[in-house]
C-alpha cells in the first residue's frame, strides 16, 4: 500500500480560498460601490450589505432602496454561481486567482431574468444574503437568494433568477 | 397636476440611492416616467467588457416604476414594490446613459401595475424590460 499524501496545513487551504474569493469580489466596481461584502465557510458564501444612508429609497419611513435590495441579492445570486462554478477547478489547483488581473478572471454568468419579492420593509440597518442554486446546468442556471435583516426566519426580500453560463474555459 | 409633477421630481432628486447611481428625472405625469442614469465607472458589473451591473439597471427599473405609480392621478402618496421581475435582453453598450420609461397602466384599490422599458442610444433595441407590483397608500 502507497502511502496517503497528507492533508493539506488548514491555513493553505482557508488562504487559497479567501484570495480566491478576494479576486472575484474587489473585481466588481458595483460590488465596492455597494459596499456589499461576503464571508466564507467552507464553500458557503453570505453577502453582507452593511447599513449606509447613501442605501435609502424612502427617507421618510426610513427605509432601503429596492434597488439596493434588488442589487444586493443578485449580486449575492451572481457571486454563489460563479463561486460554485469555480469551486472544483479552484479546489484541484487548476485555477489560481489570487493576483489575476480584473481582466483576466473567468467570465460571470450572465443574467437572464431576476425577479424579487419584496416581504417586508428594509430596514436602516444590515442585510445579509445567502443564494441556493437550484440547477446548474452546462448552459443556464436557476438561482435563488433570501435576504434577512436582524432575524434569519423573517426574510424582507427573495429572488429568483436565471442565468446564462460562460463558455467552458477548457 | 404641475405640482405633482415637480413634487415627484424632488421626491426622486431626494432619494438618497437615486442620487448616488445618479439618476436624473427627465419626466414623470399621467402614470409615465422616465429617467436617465449616465454612464460611470462605479456601476461596471463585469470587469471585463466595462458592461453597467444587471442591479445598477434594476434600481433604475424600480426607482422609475414608482415614479410611474406615484405620478398616477388617481393615486396620492407614496407607494412601495411588491414584486419586480427584469428581463435582460442584451448588455448596455459601456459609456452609453440607460434611459427608462415606466408606465403605471392600470390601479386597483390597494394595488399599482406597472411595466417598463431600458434603452441606451440603441433606442430601438432594448436593454432590458421589467413588470412589478407596487403598493398604493392612497387612491383619489
Amino acid at each position: 500500500m502507497s502511502p496517503r499524501k497528507p492533508p493539506e496545513p488548514v491555513q493553505v487551504i482557508k488562504q487559497r480560498r479567501d484570495a480566491a474569493l478576494r479576486a472575484l469580489v474587489d473585481a466588481v466596481p458595483y460590488i465596492r460601490f455597494l459596499g456589499v461584502v461576503f464571508e466564507r465557510r467552507g464553500d458557503e458564501l453570505t453577502g453582507i450589505l452593511p447599513y449606509r444612508e447613501v442605501l435609502i429609497g424612502n427617507p421618510l419611513l426610513p427605509a432601503l432602496h429596492g434597488g439596493a435590495t434588488a442589487a444586493f441579492l443578485e449580486i449575492t445570486a451572481v457571486m454563489t454561481l460563479n463561486w460554485s462554478y469555480l469551486w472544483e477547478d479552484l479546489e484541484a489547483g487548476k485555477l489560481d486567482l489570487e493576483g489575476t488581473a480584473p481582466q483576466d478572471l473567468p467570465r460571470l454568468p450572465k443574467t437572464i431574468d431576476f425577479t424579487v419579492d419584496y416581504l417586508r420593509t428594509g430596514l436602516p440597518r444590515d442585510a445579509y444574503a445567502r443564494a441556493r442554486i437550484t440547477r446548474a446546468g452546462r448552459r443556464y442556471a436557476s438561482v435563488q437568494v433570501e435576504g434577512w435583516q436582524d432575524n434569519r426566519d423573517r426574510p424582507y426580500a427573495q429572488a429568483t433568477g436565471h442565468f446564462v453560463m460562460p463558455a467552458s474555459r477548457e | 397636476m404641475a405640482d405633482k409633477t415637480a413634487l415627484a421630481r424632488q421626491f426622486i432628486e431626494a432619494l438618497p440611492h437615486a442620487v448616488l447611481l445618479g439618476m436624473e428625472p427627465q419626466d414623470m405625469r399621467d402614470g409615465v416616467a422616465v429617467i436617465r442614469m449616465p454612464y460611470k465607472d462605479e456601476l461596471i458589473g463585469d470587469p471585463v467588457t466595462g458592461v453597467v451591473h444587471g442591479g445598477a439597471v434594476s434600481a433604475l427599473m424600480d426607482t422609475c416604476c414608482g415614479a410611474a405609480v406615484m405620478s398616477h392621478p388617481e393615486i396620492s402618496g407614496g407607494t412601495a414594490t411588491i414584486d419586480l421581475r427584469i428581463d435582460y435582453m442584451r448588455a448596455a453598450t459601456p459609456g452609453q446613459t440607460i434611459t427608462t420609461t415606466a408606465t403605471c397602466y392600470h390601479v386597483t384599490r390597494s394595488v399599482a401595475f406597472v411595466r417598463a422599458v431600458a434603452v441606451d442610444e440603441d433606442a430601438d433595441n432594448p436593454v432590458a424590460t421589467a413588470t412589478g407590483a407596487f403598493t398604493v397608500e392612497g387612491h383619489r
